[in-house]
Parts: C-alpha cells; sequence; structure tokens
C-alpha cells in the first residue's frame, strides 16, 4: 500500500490540473492517499462552502432559468408548482422564427450588439496594445504615471463613469464645445438614432437613406429589412463605444505590458541590428511574440462586449429608437419590467450561445496557422514515405 | 540568414558618418518629443474625464451647462451639490451605509471562503479533487449578464429576496478568487507546512497559523479585485432587492439618473454623488497600485 504512487490521482479530471503539474517540480513519489489522518475530510470541508455557494449562485440558476424558459411561468407563486403551463420551445420560437414584435425587438438587440463588438474589441485591443507599447518604452520619464492615468478609469464604477459620460455627450457639452473649437457641429449623442452606415451612405450620396432603395427596404431576415441590418450604430452607440473602450484599454494595457517586459531582449535587439524599422519590428518580432496575449484579449473583449448593460440602463435605456437595445438589457426588462421571465430567460440563454459560439468562431480563426501547415506538412511526408514504401 | 546581406546598408561608410549621426540623433530628439506629446494627449483623453466630474461637481447648474470644459467653477459653489445629497433630498447616506455593509462582508467572506477552497484544492489530497477543480473552471466561463434572471428565480425561490442575504451571498461565489489562492499557494514550498505537522498541528491549525500569513499577497490582491468588484457591482443589486433602503451606491446613482429624482438635468448632483462613489476605490488604487497590476494579470477582468 505504501509504494502506490499518487500522481495520477492529482492529475485526474481536468487537462488544466495536469498541464500545471506538467509544470512544476513533481512531489517526491511513494506518498499515500490522504498523508494525514482526515485529510479528505478536510479537504471537502475546506472546499464545501465556496463550491456550495457556486453550486446554488451559479449551476442551480442556470438550470431552474433553463426550465423556467420552457414554460409559461407569469412570476406568481413557484415555477415549480402545477400549475404552471409547459411551452415547450415557444419562448425560443417567439426570439427566433415567430414574426412578431417580440423576434424584431431581439433581433434588433442583436444587431445593436453586432455593431458594437465589431467596434468595441478591436479598438480596444488596438487601443491596449499600442498604450502597452508606449509605457514600455525603456527611456520613458514618468512611465509609473502615465501606466496609472491609463489604467484608473477602468477601476472606477461604470455607473459613475456613465453618468459623467452623459454630462460629457449633452447636446452642447464637453464633447461638442471641444468639437466647436476646430469647427464642428457635433450631434447631439445620446438622442441620435441614425445609424453610422447610413449617414456615411447618405453623405457619399449613394444612398438617400430617408427613401432608401426597395430592394433593401422591402426584403429582409428574421423580422428586419436589410436595410435595418445595414444600419451600422447608432451615433449614440457611437458614443457609448467610445465610452467602453475608454474604460476596458487600460486593464488590456496591463495584460500586454506584462508580457512585453517579460520578452527577451535579444531577439529585439537582433532585430534592430538586422535593420528592421519600428513597423518591421512591431510585425514581425513584437506581434508574433504577443500572439497569446492577443488571443487572450480577444477573447475576453468578445465575452465581456456581448454582454454589455451597465452602461446602456444608466445612459439610454435602450434609446433613442431602440438602437442602443442590447439582448442583455433586453432580457432584463422583459423578466423584471414585463414579469415575463421565461421569455427574458430564453434572451439570456440565447445570448450565452452566442457568446459561446463567438468565442468558438474566434479561436478557429486565430488559430495558429503554422501550427496547421506543419501538420499538413508532416501528412504529406508521411504519406509519401508511406507510397514510397509500398512502391 | 537575412541579416548578413542587411548589414553593409546600415553599417555607413566612414566618411558619411558623421552626418548621418547628426541627423539620426536630431531624428531621435524628434522621435523623443513626438513620442511625448502623444504620450501627454493620451493621457489628457483618460484623465481630463476626471477634472470635468470634479469641477462639475463644484459648479452651479447655469455654469455646468455653460462651461462644460472649464476646469475652474465660477463663482465656486463650495459644497451646494454636496449639501443636498446630505441634507435629505437623497439617500445619499442611506446609499453608503449599505455599500459598506455589502462591500465588507463580500470581503471578508471572499477572503475566508476562497483560501479555504484555494487551500484545499492545492494542499489537501480528497478524492473528486480535481473534477471539483475542473467544475471551478467551468463556472468561471458563465458570463454574468446571462445569469440576471436565473439568479433572482433562485434568490425567490429560497425566500431571501429583498434582504442583505441576497445583496451578499450571490457576490461570495467567487470561482475566480478560488483560482487565484489555488495557483498562489501551489508556488509556496510544502517544507513548511511538513515542519508544522511533524510539531503536530492539525490542519486547520495548520492552514490559519502557518498558510495564510504567507499567503499576504495573494489575500491582498483578492481584496481589491473584492472590494473593487461589490463596491461597483449592479446588476446583482437590481435583481436582489426592490426596497429603496438596501440600495447600495451604484443602484442609489441609477436611481437618481433613471428614476423620479432624474427630471430636470441636475448635472453638479449626479457628478458630486458620483465622485463621492468613485473616491473609496480611487484611495485603495493609489494606495495599492501593484496588487491591481497583478489582480489585473490574473483574471479579475470587467467586461
Amino acid at each position: 500500500m505504501a509504494s502506490v504512487s499518487t500522481p495520477p490521482v492529482v492529475g485526474g479530471g481536468s487537462a488544466a490540473t495536469s498541464a500545471a503539474a506538467a509544470r512544476r517540480p513533481r512531489r517526491p513519489l511513494g506518498r499515500r492517499r490522504g498523508r494525514y489522518p482526515g485529510e479528505a475530510t478536510a479537504g471537502w470541508l475546506f472546499s464545501a462552502p465556496a463550491v456550495v455557494l457556486l453550486i446554488v449562485f451559479l449551476l442551480v440558476p442556470i438550470l431552474m432559468a433553463l426550465w423556467v424558459s420552457l414554460t409559461g411561468w407569469t412570476g406568481q407563486g413557484s415555477p415549480f408548482a402545477g400549475g404552471v403551463p409547459f411551452a415547450g420551445g415557444t419562448n425560443y420560437a417567439q426570439l427566433l422564427v415567430r414574426p412578431g414584435l417580440e423576434r424584431e425587438d431581439f433581433m434588433t438587440s442583436i444587431r445593436n450588439t453586432l455593431y458594437y463588438v465589431l467596434l468595441v474589441v478591436p479598438l480596444q485591443t488596438g487601443l491596449a496594445l499600442f498604450l502597452a507599447m508606449v509605457v514600455n518604452q525603456r527611456r520613458l520619464m514618468g512611465r509609473t504615471f502615465f501606466r496609472t492615468a491609463f489604467y484608473f478609469p477602468s477601476v472606477t464604477s461604470s455607473v459613475a463613469i456613465s453618468i459623467l459620460f452623459l454630462f460629457m455627450f449633452t447636446g452642447t457639452g464637453a464633447i461638442n464645445t471641444l468639437l466647436g473649437f476646430v469647427g464642428i457641429r457635433g450631434p447631439s449623442w445620446f438622442n441620435d438614432s441614425d445609424g453610422l452606415l447610413h449617414l456615411i451612405l447618405g453623405g457619399l450620396h449613394i444612398v438617400d437613406p430617408n427613401s432608401p432603395p426597395g430592394a433593401l427596404a422591402n426584403h429582409g431576415l428574421l423580422g428586419l429589412s436589410w436595410w435595418e441590418w445595414l444600419s451600422g450604430p447608432s451615433v449614440a452607440m457611437c458614443a457609448i463605444i467610445m465610452l467602453v473602450v475608454w474604460t476596458t484599454s487600460g486593464t488590456f494595457m496591463l495584460i500586454f505590458l506584462a508580457a512585453l517586459q517579460d520578452l527577451p531582449m535579444d531577439v529585439e535587439e537582433s532585430s534592430i541590428l538586422d535593420g528592421a524599422n519600428v513597423w518591421q519590428r512591431l510585425w514581425h518580432v513584437t506581434l508574433p511574440q504577443l500572439r497569446p496575449q492577443v488571443f487572450l484579449v480577444i477573447t475576453l473583449g468578445l465575452i465581456g462586449s456581448w454582454q454589455v448593460f451597465d452602461q446602456i440602463f444608466i445612459i439610454s435605456q435602450g434609446g433613442p429608437d431602440k438602437t442602443t437595445l442590447s439582448p442583455a438589457y433586453l432580457s432584463y426588462t422583459t423578466g423584471f419590467g414585463d414579469q415575463q421571465y421565461p421569455a427574458g430567460a430564453a434572451m439570456s440563454f440565447v445570448l450565452f450561445a452566442i457568446i459561446v459560439v463567438m468565442t468558438l468562431v474566434q479561436r478557429f480563426l486565430l488559430r495558429d496557422k503554422d501550427d496547421g501547415r506543419e501538420r499538413r506538412a508532416e501528412r504529406r511526408l508521411r504519406r509519401s514515405m508511406r507510397r514510397e514504401g509500398t512502391a | 540568414m537575412t541579416a548578413t546581406t542587411v548589414e553593409p546598408v546600415v553599417a555607413t561608410p566612414p566618411p558619411a558618418g558623421h552626418r548621418h549621426a547628426n541627423r539620426r540623433r536630431r531624428r531621435t530628439i524628434v522621435a523623443v518629443v513626438v513620442g511625448m506629446a502623444v504620450l501627454i494627449v493620451f493621457a489628457l483623453i483618460f484623465l481630463y474625464p476626471f477634472v470635468i466630474q470634479v469641477a462639475g461637481s463644484f459648479k452651479s447648474q447655469p455654469d455646468a451647462a455653460a462651461h462644460p470644459l472649464s476646469p475652474i467653477p465660477r463663482p465656486p459653489t463650495i459644497g451646494s451639490s454636496f449639501d443636498k445629497l446630505f441634507n435629505g433630498s437623497t439617500d445619499f447616506p442611506l446609499w453608503t451605509f449599505n455599500s459598506v455593509v455589502v462591500t465588507l462582508f463580500v470581503t471578508g467572506g471572499r477572503l475566508l471562503l476562497d483560501s479555504l477552497a484555494g487551500y484545499a484544492l492545492a494542499r489537501l489530497r480528497f478524492p473528486g479533487r480535481g473534477a471539483l477543480f475542473a467544475g471551478v473552471i467551468a463556472v468561471m466561463a458563465v458570463p454574468g449578464v446571462v445569469l440576471m434572471i436565473p439568479k433572482f428565480l433562485v434568490l425567490n425561490q429560497l425566500g431571501i429576496y429583498d434582504t442583505y442575504g441576497a445583496m451578499i451571498l450571490p457576490l461570495l461565489a467567487d470561482a475566480g478568487g478560488v483560482f487565484i489562492m489555488k495557483q498562489f499557494f501551489e508556488t509556496i514550498p510544502t517544507s513548511i507546512e511538513e515542519a508544522a505537522r511533524i510539531d503536530g498541528a492539525g490542519t486547520f491549525r495548520l492552514y490559519w497559523s502557518v498558510v495564510l500569513p504567507m499567503a499576504r499577497p495573494a489575500l491582498i490582491t483578492l481584496t481589491i479585485l473584492a472590494f473593487q468588484g461589490s463596491w461597483n457591482e449592479l446588476t446583482n443589486m437590481l435583481v436582489a432587492v426592490q426596497s429603496p433602503t438596501l440600495y447600495t451606491l451604484p443602484r442609489g446613482l441609477a436611481d437618481l439618473v433613471t428614476g423620479s429624482l432624474g427630471a430636470g438635468t441636475q448635472y453638479p448632483l449626479k457628478l458630486s454623488a458620483a465622485l463621492l462613489a468613485t473616491i473609496p476605490v480611487g484611495i485603495v488604487f493609489i494606495a495599492f497600485q501593484r496588487y491591481f497590476v497583478r489582480g489585473a494579470n490574473e483574471g479579475g477582468v470587467k467586461g
């Protein structure tokens, strides 16, 4: 018994543990499970409070909401009571398939958030990377000051920041005063529902936004016309995008900064000796080494930005003209405002699914292409060797 | 390989060298100046809004509307909007009290529970440990906003809706913190614990008086994440309570903006309330900056 080695037990279960275990030096072999009396009991007792809370407030809610999303519960009494009608996929059908106001609103919220994510994720990733590189310069005076300045918005309350931006983006507010200095008449930001793409198309005289071509206006997908799908983010949404990019880049900057400081100096130095200019160094030397962090930041950005809620709750409540409605906000108002908990819960699950799918798509798009090329080359080599072997 | 071919081009021939060096020096000076200018512009973009906020809190309503960009209140209406916050036209003191209660309990609770669970997952051997850790990782991936209606359903079912418990307990469930503590405990050498074992210390005693004191850096990181997270938390408070007497600062501020008091544009009042709500996190941030940096890199990222 005493000689049974334990490491397999330690690594059992998740890939994460075994990966972590592989990185650390192995503990000496030859220990029994439960080296000390009562170790297993202590282990369970120690982890029980945290685990129970995680189950009660994360796992159970998901299962319970899944059930509710399949019923016609009205918010009265327990959703598990006998009288609650089972609705099957009706709530989901109303969001995705059945024509009507529910689907129109939900699809509008998807469209808004799609444009939001398309702008927020690249902008915050790019800005974070840029700030990290600037702050990482060795000869920079006051590095700590700048790092603090860029990071500070990230730690403040989203509610407080939203109030500040409401004030700055009023029709005669700070932003428009600033724009006035350079002779631009700023829009009325949070009250402006015009889509950015519509404005651009109108500005270039390609399409008149007031009478869009019938081909776009009269045909559509999932309850919205093509013209509506192609609106772009509204001016109001653009202001929210600026707010979010401003608050999140600092956090992501720190992730890049930590990675930059860990990069081996000699690679950079030898590339300078090789005569690579700043851009070449950025594209061919620094960025490839930051690949894991870029991947992480985009993943976190995607997950975070699909959930946009606080800013919309404080600033626009989905308006103007529903152009800042997001699935999370719509789910909240449907549930708590209209007491339609099943429909609201169904929206959260569709949102959940969207986040999972988006993350997977991003994984696929950003997969290591060299990896695939190598594998293919290897396969080709093996195949040719086999052919030669049989010939 | 390309290095050998490029090198001659870079190494300039000696006669022209002097002029080249001069030009290069001038170019670096220009680069430094441009770089500095860019940095200052960005620092202004990131900090000036806070200047506007502070100045706005001290402005009168007409002054705030007429000079939104100016950093100087004219005439300085010292404290009139702060006065309004505390003299009974808002429940600001009550919101602050509730925020302090929630933050204290959540921070204390997370420190205890996360470190206990983290220690168990890192050091103690028990059947099911691997599965438990995998579960913690899986749960970390669940997007929080998706849980709003689900959480309400559970709180309602448990009969604790609209209580302090509903505000605090869901925030105590913190997979990220368990993960941080586990990772940290694994970096501590086991020899000290083994020595204490030999001296006859029990597991809890060992955890409490040997391991926990060594975990100070991780505990500080955790404190900051918990403090900042619960102080700023809005969504959980929205679904956990409805009585205005249980509003925390973010919920109260939200009410100030969107609710009945939002009528009219009392920006100095709103800005001063937002400013006061920001100050505690600001102080903690400046005092514990390097721990914030660590926290951000250990997965404490908000959307």
